[in-house]
């Protein structure tokens, strides 16, 4: 148990998945114009995370492992999160077609989130030499709260934009350079949790 | 062989993909700690993207137009995997300082973005030149940065340190420093107006960000079709609108005019009425 808190702390704010380990920046850069749409993306990521990190741990533990097949990690795990993606897209779309409508305009894009594939492949990589049940509950774990420490800083960072909109920002400094400066000082905050474990 | 010196030239310079294009930026702030694994990512990035480029332009007709997205993905996670067993036995070093990220090439929206928008529509050999170009363009990205944040942070270039320990800036080997370093090169692209992704001008307020070149999803396309379709309509009936507005105005026009006449016709009356009188 309170090894599942050390895994709760440090994926969400010690080693924050965009601001420490910088997977899934093109979202963080370029879907945080906005309070809500930052919150969707966010959301979004979460939900894929979560069941992909439940997914590619048991397909790796029992498939791929015992047939010795565990080079072939990185296609087997991008094929699963695309069809993933796709599933859950179709899934939405049939049986929660207010939550697709608010999701939906992102569940593509996250295909090619490296976040969703590199913590995937982190799960199996740190705990493949686990016991089963422990292993998935990390897994699990830990692909959740990776995924809310991305809906956090995501939001942050859409929050902080739309306030410098109205700054006297210096004419070079418009546009990405504000943006990743505003990034540097959101990682920087995020070092002082460095301490918690 | 003019098309593949153009090619070279392009991905090289005038599309080069980080400081223009600003793809890829996850590797290129995540890898960028040192100057040596800047070149060691774009290496491997360039062996990926030239390998991929020709495969998937050799088979660019056998490919179905459906299933073209899952296919390269297929391709390249291939290569990628030939890439990383290579590097895992002929370079560990490197290959556990890169550690994740080189799995993750899979995922790197330049060898999609060249795949889908080159290397599926032309011949091999441009297609082989294109990717040189791109990674090579790459690389140079990776290598200055990864110069700047060594020079700065560790006092060294290429592990050769030359500045004292006392005097180094260790905060931008860090994460924080990764943003601060590109952020400001690509301030200084906007100060001197070199052309970037970044300096032309907002590109709307589409849930994505509207930027296609990073992007390989599907319902996009459709999404494209069905903006375009709304706006042809608002703009249909935006004419629509006018037509009626003027045809409004002609006719209160007219009316005003028959009522003018009518006017006029009454005052002359009223003046020949008075002459009489």
């Amino acid at each position: 148990m309170g090894n599942l808190f050390v895994i709760i702390i440090s994926s969400m704010l010690v080693s924050n998945v965009v601001l420490s380990q910088f997977l899934g920046i093109c979202p963080f850069l370029g879907v945080s114009k906005k309070i809500e749409t930052a919150a969707g993306m966010g959301a979004a990521v979460t939900f894929v995370i979560t069941i992909a990190s439940a997914i590619t741990y048991p397909i790796y533990y029992f498939i791929l492992e015992p047939a010795g097949l565990d080079y072939l990690e990185t296609i087997a795990f991008i094929l699963i999160i695309a069809a993933l993606v796709q599933f859950i897209e179709m899934v939405l779309k049939k049986f929660m077609p207010a939550l697709h409508a608010s999701l939906g305009v992102y569940l593509p894009l996250i295909t090619t989130n490296c976040a969703v594939l590199g913590v995937a492949l982190n799960n199996v990589t740190d705990y493949a030499e686990e016991s089963f049940g422990y292993g998935f509950a990390c897994s699990v774990v830990r692909g959740l709260f990776t995924a809310i420490g991305f809906l956090i800083a995501i939001v942050i960072m859409a929050s902080i934009r739309e306030r410098c909109e109205y700054n006297d920002v210096p004419k070079s400094f418009q546009g990405t350079p504000i943006v990743l400066v505003t990034a540097s000082l959101m990682a920087i905050a995020f070092c002082g949790f460095a301490g918690l474990v | 062989m003019n098309s593949c010196t153009e090619r070279l030239k392009n991905g090289i310079i005038t599309e080069n993909p980080t400081f223009v294009m600003m793809l890829g930026m996850c590797p290129t702030l995540a890898v960028t700690s040192s100057a040596i694994n800047g070149l060691g990512m774009g290496l491997s990035t360039t062996a990926v993207l030239v390998m991929s480029n020709l495969m998937i332009s050799l088979l660019r007709k056998l490919i179905p137009d459906k299933v073209r997205i899952p296919a390269f993905i297929v391709v390249v996670a291939s290569f990628v995997t030939v890439v990383q067993l290579l590097l895992e036995a002929y370079l560990p070093s490197l290959n556990s300082a890169l550690g994740v990220y080189i799995p993750l090439i899979v995922v790197n929206c330049i060898i999609l973005g060249r795949a889908e928008a080159y290397a599926s529509k032309n011949p091999v050999l441009p297609s082989v030149f294109d990717g040189i170009g791109m990674g090579l363009g790459f690389t140079f990205g990776l290598t200055c940065i990864g110069i700047c944040r060594e020079v700065l942070g560790s006092g060294a270039i290429f592990g050769k340190t030359f500045i004292p320990d006392n005097f180094h800036i260790t905060f931008f080997v860090l994460a924080p420093g990764a943003f601060l370093v590109l952020s400001f090169l690509t301030a200084l692209q906007n100060k001197l107006k070199m052309p970037s992704a970044t300096n032309v001008g907002a590109q709307g307020d589409i849930a994505c960000g509207g930027n296609c070149a990073q992007c390989i999803g599907t319902s996009c396309a459709a999404n494209k079709g069905i903006l375009e379709a709304e706006r042809a309509a608002e703009k249909a009936a935006k004419a629509k609108a006018a037509k009626e507005a003027a045809a409004k105005a002609k006719a209160a026009k007219e009316a005003a005019k028959k009522q003018e006449g009518k006017e006029k016709s009454q005052v002359a009356a009223a003046a020949a009425k008075e002459k009489e009188d």
